[in-house]
């Protein structure tokens, strides 16, 4: 029998099960997951990120142009600069869809009405656009290993230093998939949700620059300055550094805005 | 199954639902009918825990939807209006989903979409891509949808809207069949689909409910119907005859060929002329060839009860 066949007053709901309770997660993190691959979107942006991906791959190998280097590979694809175009253009693109496309196809008004939490709801987008995310680095993890084969012994393939960095593009990408999670939930257009996650992410980008004149010496804002700075958090990562401070920074972070992300969700209540 | 209490609906300054009261018993089939803006879609989504009341309860088997939401959501399938679905899916694969999403086991989710899918006929397209479905096939997939976890109650918004006449009388028959074993409650700004479909209406109108009863009741409320005779025989005879009968509230007559008169009775409310008009001829030996109750149709309902100025009421259209 159906969960809906119970009948009548004060009937109390079954006590759920662990995986019974995550249900409806999974399910919605299946879908969404699945939509990338069903979708254009999600082809065009992996063909989008493997194009730049191939470019820094040539502008690593110029780089090395047969002699050993004192930096990490690692710090060597970091200098091409093309990770940051990658996570500020690719996270507004695989999240404008999220929620703006519901909202606008009507789809969220059946979402909604199935027993599942917002906050179910928001985990899932957000899990299933940051899988896909990490699907579509995964391609700089050939580059480094082609990259190792041919240079010499001095900068072999370091698996610390490519894990950090897979640490920091995981935290970074967390905290603008969060940012993209955002927007969309606020829009029923995408397009409107992809720009407005790229100013948030650009914004977020911009601050970091602040770091460099400042500095230390100008006093409470430097500090402050310099400790909300992508750029030397992901210096540190490249490194091979991995500073704590850095990975709670992110992970809070994230949880804040898909905390914000909910309540956006959930205004429909109050609105 | 359904309670609804003094319910209440602002958006903003707007008032969408004043003060709104009805029930609607196990397996019944309901329609809410009224003008466009009338409430409807907003009592349908308080009710399937889309959107909390301003003010007042809800109870749908014994729970309060807004703070048993879950509970409750488990137990109605609500299809909302325009049947919004994911195109880039496959019918099986989408109905899946919704049946996991809505906390069916893997083989039960199976079993219930092997039925669902025959129920409402999709066997035949269960393979297609949804967004290559016609319109009337798109209208059962999200039937189906909303039956797919066996809800007690089920909630259709405009289940007809922008369908052309044969969809209509398929989809129509769905909810007829349905009708029979689950409790549906329905709304439609089209009358002749609330009086095809629905055993009980409540008319809205700017938020209230002006009427609710059974559509025969309503019918008969607010008109006993108008019968129309044609009988053999002198005007002025008739007419002297008429007048004096009891039942009959005012009556047209005109002359029509072969010496038959055509009258047309409007009686007291509630009333049936017909035995009278039949027993009078009769007892005069006149020829009768015809004897019709004219049926007032929901649409004529409608009009008058949510007609602002009942006092401006039209007189009955003159028939040559």
């Amino acid at each position: 029998m159906g969960p809906g066949t119970a009948n009548g007053a004060g009937v109390s709901e079954a006590p759920w099960a662990w995986p019974r309770r995550l249900q409806p997660f999974m399910t919605l993190l299946r879908r969404e997951l699945s939509a990338y691959f069903l979708s254009l979107t999600g082809y065009v942006v992996m063909a989008a990120v493997l194009f730049l991906l191939g470019l820094s791959f040539v502008q690593m190998l110029t780089g090395y142009n047969g002699e050993a280097l004192e930096a990490p590979l690692t710090e060597v694809f970091y200098s091409t600069m093309f990770f940051w175009l990658i996570l500020l253009v690719s996270a507004p693109v695989i999240t404008m869809r999220l929620f703006a496309l519901e909202r606008s196809s009507g789809t969220f008004e059946t979402l909604m009405t199935t027993p599942i939490s917002e906050g179910a709801v928001v985990l899932a987008k957000f899990t299933a656009a940051l899988t896909f995310y990490l699907v579509m680095w995964l391609p700089l993890l050939v580059c480094l290993g082609i990259v190792s084969l041919y240079t010499p012994e001095g900068s072999p393939f370091e698996w610390r230093t490519v894990a950090s960095t897979f640490l920091g593009i995981t935290l970074l990408g967390a905290l603008y998939v969060a940012l993209g999670c955002l927007a969309s939930a606020f829009t029923r257009s995408q397009v409107l949700a992809a720009m407005v996650a790229l100013a948030l992410g650009l914004t977020f980008f911009m601050l970091s620059f602040l770091r460099g004149p400042l500095g230390e010496a100008l006093g409470l804002w430097g500090v402050v300055a310099n400790h909300i700075s992508l750029l030397t958090h992901m210096e540190d990562f490249v490194r091979g550094v991995v500073d704590t401070r850095w990975v709670v920074f992110y992970l809070g972070l994230a949880a804040w805005v898909l905390f914000l992300t909910v309540k956006v969700v959930e205004s429909r209540r109050w609105r | 199954m359904v309670h609804v209490e003094s319910l209440t609906k602002f958006y903003g300054r707007q008032m969408a639902v004043d003060d709104v009261s009805f029930t609607v018993a196990t397996g019944d089939v309901v329609g809410l009918l009224g003008p466009n803006g009338a409430g409807k879609s907003t009592i349908l989504r308080i009710l399937s825990a889309y959107l909390p009341a301003t003010s007042g309860t809800v109870r749908i088997a014994g729970l309060d939807v807004a703070t048993q939401s879950e509970a409750v959501r488990r137990r109605i399938g609500y299809m909302p209006e325009n049947n919004p679905l994911h195109p880039e899916m496959r019918v099986r694969e989408y109905l899946k989903f919704r049946g996991r999403l809505k906390g069916l086991g893997v083989a039960e989710s199976r079993r219930r979409v092997d039925q669902v899918t025959e129920e409402c006929g999709l066997t035949d397209v269960s393979r297609r891509i949804i967004g290559t479905l016609s319109k009337g096939y798109r209208q059962r997939v999200g039937l189906a949808d909303a039956l797919v976890h066996s809800p007690d109650l089920i909630i259709l918004d405009e289940p007809t809207i922008g369908l052309d006449p044969h969809q209509i009388r398929s989809v129509r028959a769905m909810i007829q069949s349905l009708g029979r074993s689950r409790t549906v409650l329905l709304s439609s700004h089209i009358l002749s689909e609330v009086e095809a479909t629905c055993r009980r209406v409540l008319i809205l109108y700017e938020g209230r409910v002006v009427a609710a009863d059974t559509a025969e009741n309503l019918r008969r409320r607010v008109s006993g119907g108008t019968v129309v005779a044609e009988i053999a025989a002198p005007l002025a005879t008739l007419r002297e005859c008429w007048t004096a009968c009891p039942g009959v509230e005012c009556v047209e007559l005109a002359a029509v060929d072969g010496g038959y008169v055509r009258c047309r009775f409007e009686a007291a409310a509630g009333q049936d002329l017909r035995a009278e008009v039949f027993q009078t001829v009769v007892r005069h030996g006149w020829a009768l060839r015809e004897l019709t109750l004219q049926q007032q149709t929901l649409e004529d309902v409608f009009l008058r009860v949510t007609c602002k100025e009942p006092a401006a009421e039209p007189v009955e259209p003159e028939e040559s």
